[in-house]
């Protein structure tokens, strides 16, 4: 097979891409068509998921099967379309808004379910596409357009919920560390069972204007200065780690995943009609 | 020396390649368009292309066989 490049997954003709200037989508984006490059995917062999949000928009630019669902659903619509056809490689795409608020509870259940799909959830901290309205992901005292004074509820740690719901690899990457991310998303789609990526973005129109970033760059710098690593926020005391980000690799071990297991239940149930132990109506 | 090329209509003007640059080889046009000026400084590093919302970077690197 000739060796693939990023632009075999890219339909060209529709760039520029609608997102605002400076806005993270777009690095997410080139950091998942390298790596499907860099891995061979097969176009006809691949699925791309998305819901709803700016976020969801990303399967217009991308030249494989895609499926846009519906708000906070998109990774139901992929487990679907997995247990219909478990040879399909599938990949869901869904922003903070999306993945965690409204659709918070799929994503629980999916990472319990352990099925052979790979979610990336690009977080902005807000609800960018309807103006600007917090999420499940607004970090504690920062301002929205619905927090005008402060948000004041505490925000989702979304990697210790997916790793604590039982997938076997959580990651979180920043577009800033663009080579640690594309690393991530390369290492999540090799993965066998649910893997799951959070990518800290940015969003310069609504989350950084009202926060003081009005700039792409800074923004970037914002995470940049706020990021730490895993084994460096160990060593930080709680109080500390507020307001901090923690990239790295959560989780990765390995545990039968739901289509495995779901074929050996086929397999038995047909060795065992074969022996005229039970039939099977069809 | 390396080539960088910027796709005017895919550029937006947000400028994280100019402020990200480790070597701070971009220049900024009136709009707000990078310009590539200090190219002999460029390591082929590749970040601007790497973290370009839009695609509209491409390095490429060139390897002087005289040396």
């Amino acid at each position: 097979m000739p060796k693939m490049k990023m632009e075999d997954y890219l339909i060209e003709k529709k760039l520029p891409f609608f997102w605002c200037a400076g806005c993270g989508d777009g690095i997410v984006l080139s950091s998942i068509l390298k790596s499907f490059a860099n891995l061979g995917y097969d176009r006809k062999n691949t699925v791309v998921v998305t819901g709803i949000g700016c976020w969801g928009k990303a399967d217009d630019y991308i030249n494989t099967h895609t499926f846009h669902g519906t708000h906070g659903r998109a990774l139901a619509f992929a487990t679907g379309i997995k247990l219909a056809n478990p040879k399909l490689n599938v990949i869901v795409l869904m922003g903070d808004g999306d993945g965690a608020t409204i659709g918070g509870n799929h994503l629980i259940h999916a990472a319990r379910r352990n099925v052979d799909i790979t979610a990336i959830l690009v977080n902005n901290f807000n609800y960018g596409m309807t103006g600007g309205q917090y999420s499940g992901t607004t970090p504690e005292e920062s301002y929205t357009i619905t927090s005008r004074y402060g948000h004041i509820e505490p925000s989702f740690d979304l990697c210790n919920l997916v790793e604590a719901a039982g997938a076997p690899y959580v990651a979180r990457g920043s577009v800033y560390h663009v080579v640690q991310l594309q690393k991530f998303i390369e290492e999540g789609l090799q993965k066998k069972g649910f893997s799951f990526i959070e990518v800290i973005s940015t969003c310069p129109t609504h989350f950084g204007r009202l926060n003081g970033m009005k700039k792409a760059p800074d923004i970037m710098r914002w995470i940049k200065d706020n990021s730490v690593s895993i084994a460096a926020a160990e060593k930080l005391s709680p109080e500390e780690l507020e307001k901090k980000f923690v990239l790295g690799k959560f989780a990765d071990r390995d545990i039968p995943d739901y289509s495995t297991k779901y074929q050996a239940i086929i397999d038995k149930c047909t060795a065992k009609a074969a022996k005229g132990g039970v039939t099977i109506e069809r | 020396m390396n080539v960088i090329s910027i796709n005017r209509n895919r550029c937006k003007r947000c400028g994280i390649c100019i402020e990200f640059c480790p070597v701070k080889l971009f220049d900024t046009e009136i709009d707000g368009t990078p310009i590539p000026q200090r190219i002999e400084k460029c390591t082929g590093c590749k970040l601007c292309e790497l973290r370009c919302p839009d695609i509209a970077i491409k390095v490429e690197v060139i390897k002087d066989e005289r040396q």
